[in-house]
């Protein structure tokens, strides 16, 4: 059975604008993701008790409504809490370049704004799991146990 | 391997399964995640975690839920957890989803009406997709079902769409079968008929406050009537957006346990549910057939150049065809007979 | 137009490298190409005598009159200009109030305010899932103290307002109407709109407390009471707006945005209303995008198809129940943050198709909407844009300009065709109430998007200064206005103060008969107006909403 790349799509927060995240999840679909997709007005606590059960790869949130230097963070530090440090947090929303860096520093991966291609998203995402996550599933010796 | 994060035993010694299936057995989330994440794709690490947690714990009771699409199952698994969690009870949750044939890639979406649950410790909702596997699905359920045993979970309920494959699969890997209609679901069940009502042990009607309830629900007792009375589905009728019907629904499920956990019982369920699984593989194997015979992959060449050039469309082109192959295959039927 | 022409994709540019394969394979690439409007309507090169329709004249209509085609009013905008209507709100009321009185010095007639994420969804500043949300977005109103801060130093009978509020928008109508009274006013001499329109929320715009159903109730319980008390009150503004921002087309706006309006009236006229009585004070909203000509036709196969369906399906009989009346808003989805100057341009033409379409009130978007909340410097842009568009281009000296066009005429036969086909598919499905539930709408918006963006990737749609003439050098360079992040702090500890030092033996009998209300048929709105008055919050009486209601999720379509 072929690994999938598997990917958390949610709206954090309380804006409800979602014609972003629903774009991106049918893009990763298209390109042969397993994507999760919570839905809109999550807590912090639901996306990482979401991110843990699906055993996720990466977290890829929607933030419109300006909250994403509270949000992010939060997110990023249950991460932590719960021991998820080999998952990508990552998202989109109406960032400004100093909040992309200042939440880069923090250990948040890659944010996009408005006018991304999807392409670039799943590019990012395809990238990040070839390099910290393949292998890493299961027995990395390991033979596949069926077909 | 944030695996071996959870246990800081003598890593050489304990191979990366084993630590896996004991965090397991203490109750870890993350690492019960993980190991399904191994029975999903098939890693080597599988099948140990797998042995080692074979018997560890007594099995929930398996309840599947399936049902055509908009029937509500999702809000209605969501409402029976939340009578379960007052119960006490630890709940697992497998939500099955459809992976595109196209693409390989699924949307995942049952969790968005599970979100009450969403925080609850005692409540592991996980989402599968099909995978286009055929046949593995049953066996991969029936594993993740074993994991959350592990776990923990005391009732675990499976969630399908059905409208096809996968609902036979959940249904094999099931104690007791629901099948979720609504009012609106007779084109459905007419379509869906002979798969759906056959693994259906108990019948939800859901939205039962909607126009024409009562007719739906008298159209499948006269289906149900020629089943011996042993074998008849019990109906229950819910609104799981008003909360009700939960308690009927909660009784007949243990009704259908006491009642399958008979030893003669349990015996003749294992072959129905085989002699179902036979039947749909012959079908499949059948029509597969009888289409190579007709030419299907021909015909379906000529009627596809058609609809790209805009001479037919695909529904009109699929109707030519099954007019032709069916006029052919009597012509064919009376010309040996 | 660059947008309506579908072009032969450029050469693998980077950026679609990893466009979709499988959708990419079912569509095809186009081998030459064609020309549509964004709806995909195609077009010819030249509309002629030959696309004339016999019936035209009696379709259209003369200025002001049946169907309104053309126009409302007879002279058009030589009666009355169209309303400049700025909306604006953020941080704290006290900051949005200085906002108001800044934009009423400089010339504009209406105001229109913009709520805080927690205030739409019904939370006060103080619960957990406002966290990181208050003000940023718009104004967080709690309390009544905080919506008289709001309007301090504005006499209320003379401006109108607008609220741009749903899912707890009953709160704020009773919020107002006891701000008015402090000032002396009766409800019947307050002028304004307030949004209230739920179903849009539900397509699109997914902010809400409650299911549909109790929530449409709420919303007739409002066009009900606001029939009876506040003849100048618009009491819904059926909104397309949010519809096309969420990835509709404009052949959908149109459809779903009336199909939402029959909604009402069907509601309004089961619980025993004449239509006459309340279908005066509806009003509309549309968005205005950038395909110029489709644009225009939208406003006018509305008014058409408005008109229609109430004198021949609903038998009202008073002309002012006939007339669509709209406020437009440019399209905040077509701003690119890449070379946000480029979006003066934009908003100056769309607001050029809403003028020419004939609307009521306009707001013109400023450039920066899309990185940020505007600054002060790029709103005065925006409504400058109005302003040129109205004094010194002669744009609404003549009504209705296009009139009579064989193009203009045949495209909005086209959509009012469109859209009619689409209203009678959700009647066959129950309703739109009974459409939304199975989540029709929903899905096909969502399908527009994606198809809209594939578009977007493939190059065959061309967003200048995104997918063609990029720039490297693209750094915006305009100064993006910041909310302070203590204005959430000081907000709770407004709204905890309000609570502890409110009467709280009047407050416990105004949220009992408020409940006791909920639990039957009773119009809601005196119990609310009772419950503000008594100084319950907006999130007190909405989680009231939610404990007597149930709390909605809605349904995952792809």
């Amino acid at each position: 059975m072929a690994r999938k790349i598997r990917v958390l799509v949610g709206k954090a927060g309380l804006d409800g604008h979602d014609r972003g995240a629903k774009v991106v999840a049918s893009a990763m679909r298209d390109a042969g993701f397993e994507v999760i997709y919570t839905g809109l007005h999550q807590t912090p606590e639901m996306i990482v008790q979401a991110a843990l059960q699906e055993d996720v790869d990466v977290v890829a949130l929607s933030i419109l409504s300006g909250a994403h230097m509270t949000l992010f963070p939060r997110v990023w530090q249950l991460m932590r809490d719960r021991g998820l440090n080999d998952v990508l947090l990552t998202g989109g929303g109406i960032i400004s370049k100093e909040d992309m860096e200042a939440l880069r520093k923090l250990g948040v991966g890659d944010l996009f704004g408005p006018g991304t291609p999807t392409g670039a998203i799943i590019d990012y995402v395809r990238g990040w799991v070839a390099a910290n996550r393949a292998g890493k599933v299961g027995s990395a010796s390991g033979t596949g146990r069926r077909a | 391997m944030s695996a071996s994060s959870e246990t800081s035993g003598p890593a050489s010694t304990v191979s990366p399964a084993a630590t896996l299936a004991e965090a397991v057995l203490r109750g870890d989330s993350r690492s019960l995640a993980r190991a399904m994440t191994w029975v999903e794709n098939g890693d080597a690490g599988a099948e140990g975690i797998l042995e080692a947690l074979y018997g560890k714990r007594p099995a929930a009771p398996r309840v599947g839920f399936t049902g055509p699409p908009g029937a509500g199952k999702s809000t209605l698994v969501a409402e029976y957890t939340r009578l379960l969690r007052a119960e006490g009870i630890q709940v697992g949750i497998i939500a099955v989803d459809p992976t595109s044939p196209f693409t390989g890639g699924a949307i995942l979406g049952d969790r968005v009406r599970m979100n009450e649950h969403a925080t609850d410790a005692k409540v592991f909702i996980r989402s599968m997709a099909t995978r286009g596997s055929l046949g593995g699905l049953a066996a991969r359920t029936s594993e993740l079902c074993e994991l959350l045993d592990a776990w923990g979970s005391q009732t675990t309920l499976v969630e399908t769409v059905g409208v096809g494959q996968s609902e036979l699969d959940v249904a094999e890997a099931a104690d007791t079968t629901v099948v979720v209609l609504t009012p609106e679901s007779g084109d459905a069940i007419q379509a869906l008929k002979a798969g759906l009502m056959e693994i259906a042990e108990v019948i939800v009607l859901n939205k039962s406050d909607h126009p024409g309830a009562d007719a739906m629900e008298a159209a499948l007792r006269a289906s149900l009537a020629f089943r011996p009375e042993a074998h008849r589905p019990p109906i229950v009728r819910t609104v799981a957006t008003a909360r009700t019907g939960f308690e009927e629904l909660h009784q007949a499920l243990r009704e259908h346990r006491d009642y399958t956990s008979r030893p003669d019982v349990a015996a003749s369920r294992r072959r129905e549910k085989v002699r179902a699984r036979i039947r749909h593989a012959v079908r499949e194997g059948l029509l597969d057939a009888w289409l190579r015979r007709q030419g299907l992959e021909e015909l379906l060449d000529g009627a596809a150049e058609d609809v790209v050039a805009g001479r037919t469309s695909p529904y009109r082109a699929a109707r030519d065809l099954i007019e032709r192959m069916t006029h052919h295959g009597e012509r064919s039927n009376a010309n040996a007979s | 137009m660059a947008n309506g022409r579908t072009q032969t994709p450029p050469e693998t540019p980077a950026s679609t490298g990893a466009a979709p394969a499988g959708a990419a394979a079912r569509s095809g690439a186009p081998a030459e190409p064609r020309f549509e409007t964004m709806s995909g309507i195609p077009l010819k090169a030249v509309y002629t005598e030959a696309d004339r329709r016999a019936d035209l004249q009696e379709r259209l209509g003369e200025p002001g009159a049946f169907p309104y085609t053309r126009a409302l009013f007879p002279e058009g905008y030589r009666t009355r200009l169209w309303t400049m209507r700025q909306f604006a709100g953020f941080g704290s009321a006290d900051d949005t109030n200085q906002r108001f009185h800044y934009l009423l010095g400089q010339g504009v007639t209406g105001l229109s305010t913009a709520f805080d994420m927690p205030t739409l969804m019904g939370y006060d500043a103080d619960h957990p899932m406002s966290l990181g949300e208050v003000g940023r977005e718009g104004v967080a109103i709690s309390t009544l103290e905080d919506m008289e801060t709001l309007f301090r130093g504005i006499p209320l009978d003379k401006v109108t307002t607008s609220m741009t509020i749903n899912a707890p928008a009953i709160v704020l109508l009773a919020m107002y109407v006891a701000v008015g009274e402090k000032q002396g006013l009766k409800p019947s001499q307050l002028g304004g709109t307030i949004q209230a329109d739920m179903l849009k929320e539900f397509i699109a715009q997914k902010e809400w407390i409650c299911p549909p159903r109790p929530h449409v109730k709420i919303c007739v319980d409002m066009i009900e009471w606001c029939a009876a008390n506040m003849p100048k009150w618009n009491s819904i503004s059926i909104s397309g707006y949010h519809i096309r921002e969420a990835g509709a087309t404009a052949a959908q706006e149109l459809a779903f945005t009336l199909a939402d309006g029959i909604g009402y009236v069907e509601e309004c006229v089961k619980r025993g209303m004449d239509v006459d009585d309340f279908a005066p004070r509806l009003s509309f909203f549309w968005d205005v995008h950038n395909d110029f000509f489709e644009e225009i036709a939208k406003f006018r196969a509305a008014r058409r198809i408005w008109a229609t369906t109430m004198r021949d399906r609903f038998g009202a009989k008073n002309p002012r129940s006939w007339m669509l009346r709209t406020h437009a808003q440019t399209a905040g989805v077509s701003l690119t943050a890449q070379q946000p100057l480029n979006n003066v341009a934009r908003v100056a033409i769309q607001a050029l198709a809403a003028v020419l379409g004939g609307t009521q009130s306009l707001h013109t978007n400023s450039m920066d909407e899309t990185l940020a909340l505007p600054t002060e410097e790029a709103v005065t842009v925006a409504l400058r844009t109005q302003q040129i568009l109205a004094y010194e281009t002669g744009v609404a000296n003549v009504v209705d300009p296009f009139g009579g066009s064989y193009f203009m005429e045949a495209l909005t036969d086209t959509m009012e065709a469109e859209a009619l086909a689409t209203i009678k598919r959700i009647d066959e499905m129950g309703g739109i109430i009974a459409a939304v539930e199975r989540g029709y709408p929903q899905k096909e918006i969502a399908d527009s998007a994606y198809r809209f963006q594939q578009q977007v990737e493939r190059g065959e749609r061309v967003i200048v200064g995104v997918n063609k003439f990029a720039s490297d050098a693209d750094e915006l360079s305009i100064p993006v206005l910041k909310i302070d992040p203590d204005i959430e702090r000081r907000q709770s500890e407004r709204v905890k103060s309000v609570k502890a030092t409110r009467d709280a033996a009047r407050h416990a009998a105004a949220m009992k008969a408020l409940r006791d209300a909920c639990m039957s048929d009773k119009n809601l709105v005196p119990f609310v107006l009772d419950a503000v008055r008594a100084h319950a919050t907006l999130g007190e009486i909405s989680d009231l909403f939610r404990e007597a209601y149930g709390v909605y999720r809605e349904p995952a379509v792809f």
